[in-house]
């Protein structure tokens, strides 16, 4: 049974989304979704200064076998990424509520509306 | 929509908890734990394969030699009963039918291990190049299940949980052993770059092999792993390295063709003329010298210049270093040539490379 974290945004593409202050939040994959991947060999994230958009690819993330893009949650300006992922990718499958992928500041907060809730997600998976 | 087929051991994957999907119409194991453990499991110690989904054909007749030849890519005359060997099938313009095993039983009679996406076509196609042979082919599919066992310790497993002693059986050759009350033909033989046995026989002799492997601790692995493992040893796979749009020539596989010998075979000309006019393209390896993972159908660049793609890549489990076997213009395909891989809209440099990726480790002595 895969984890689902209470207090988190979610989106249908299996990213989470955690607000850390009004306009900061962490971006990463559910727990189901490193499940499905398998062991994750390699994570493709933006850099800092990259713009991600909404329901836009903006990274994969990739198992032995198959890569799987990444669509963004929300929009805005990546402001950190998470070095530890490229060189220890399988964090991901260890922990994938601890292993976020980039820190993003919002361009419009409210659209974090528009995402699940830890139970609507539940009844997604 | 056709009912996809289950080999005979399909209840044994469900139970091993495998991800099962469709492969060649046959919902198969993908991986029972993960890719990693299952590929060094049999990089390191010993691995086994429901293979089953293969496609076999016997041919058999007084022409039968004759036939082979005329059909099979690879030298068989000289082969000695009891020998197995890897060639293919090609049209007259000389692109590839399938690849396959041919297995000599005597002048007579032979058996053709064929790959199970094509095993309609290829059936059909062998049939229809009959005539004017005295030679009858039938389709045994079916009848026949098998398992692959894969490692450097596959020998001395097999020996402890059958009581079957291969140390005499060479590489790429074949025989016919008893277990219990089954009849099991086996090879050294597989698709790993790892020594090892490919070992067919009916539903209720694999069945039974199948569950003893399992308690005797031989690691199950599913297509995912027996994919990083081929590739690896630059093995190649219908549909990538090869198909209905690439000759042998092409692929780097003259080696398994006859075309320096007087012996005639569908798709000989077209080879030889393409050997003269000259190659426009061939498989080469790539190693990436930046971290991404090159996917197969991935374009490759010289400069602006889009000069091929990827046939096969991978982060290998083994070498734990981005490479690929690619498809290339001939004029790129020189070894230390630096070329770009476009990744999801990033270029990704790396070089041309020997497809030497792995030593394979087979027993290759006495042979």
């Amino acid at each position: 049974m895969s984890k689902v974290v209470e207090g988190l945004f979610y989106s249908p593409d299996h990213e989470w989304v955690k607000k850390l202050n009004e306009e900061e939040v962490l971006v990463g994959i559910t727990d189901f979704a490193a499940n499905e991947l398998g062991s994750i060999v390699f994570v493709d994230i933006p850099e800092e200064g990259d713009s991600i958009k909404a329901g836009a690819e903006f990274g994969a993330v990739e198992s032995v076998k198959a890569a799987s893009d990444l669509v963004s949650p929300v929009t805005g300006e990546v402001i950190e990424m998470n070095d530890d992922l490229v060189g220890e990718p399988e964090l991901v499958n260890e922990d994938a509520y601890g292993a976020w992928f980039v820190k993003v500041k919002l361009t419009n907060p409210e659209e974090l509306d528009n995402l699940l809730s830890a139970d609507e997600y539940k009844k997604l998976i | 929509m056709q009912e996809n087929l289950k080999t005979c051991l399909y209840e044994e994957h469900v139970k091993l908890n495998a991800k099962i999907e469709e492969f060649a119409g046959f919902l198969m194991p993908i991986v029972y734990t993960n890719i990693k453990a299952e590929h060094n499991a049999v990089r390191e110690n010993v691995g086994m394969f429901d293979v089953s989904h293969m496609g076999e054909f016997i041919v058999r007749g007084e022409e039968a030699t004759k036939f082979v030849n005329n059909v099979f890519t690879n030298t068989i005359e000289e082969k000695a009963n009891g020998s197995v060997t890897y060639g293919m099938m090609l049209y007259e313009n000389g692109t590839i039918v399938d690849d396959l095993l041919v297995y000599k039983v005597n002048n007579e009679e032979y058996l053709f291990v064929v790959n199970a996406s094509n095993i309609a076509k290829d059936y059909s196609w062998v049939v229809n190049q009959t005539d004017g042979f005295d030679v009858t082919v039938s389709n045994v599919s079916s009848d026949y299940s098998e398992i692959a066992v894969q490692g450097p310790n596959a020998e001395v497993k097999v020996k402890e949980l059958l009581n079957l002693d291969l140390t005499d059986l060479k590489f790429f050759h074949f025989g016919s052993y008893e277990f219990q009350d089954h009849l099991l033909l086996i090879s050294r033989t597989g698709y790993t770059g790892e020594d090892g046995f490919e070992i067919y026989a009916s539903e209720a002799a694999i069945s039974e092999l199948w569950q003893i492997f399992v308690k005797g601790g031989i690691t199950p692995c599913g297509l995912g792993s027996r994919d990083t493992l081929r590739f690896e040893a630059a093995l190649p796979l219908y549909g990538h390295e090869i198909s209905n749009e690439i000759t042998p020539l092409e692929a780097g596989l003259k080696f398994f063709t006859k075309i320096d010998s007087e012996t005639d075979f569908i798709g000989k000309t077209a080879l030889i003329n393409q050997k003269a006019t000259g190659l426009k393209r061939r498989v080469v390896g790539i190693e990436l010298t930046k971290k991404a993972i090159p996917r197969a159908t991935y374009p490759v660049y010289k400069g602006e210049e889009e000069i091929g793609y990827i046939t096969t890549g991978y982060l290998s489990v083994t070498l734990n270093i981005p490479i690929a076997l690619a498809m290339l213009k001939k004029e790129y395909a020189k070894k230390g040539t630096e070329i770009e891989i476009k990744i999801r809209n990033k270029m990704i440099p790396g070089f041309v490379r020997d497809k030497k990726f792995l030593k394979k480790n087979y027993k290759t002595k006495g042979v």
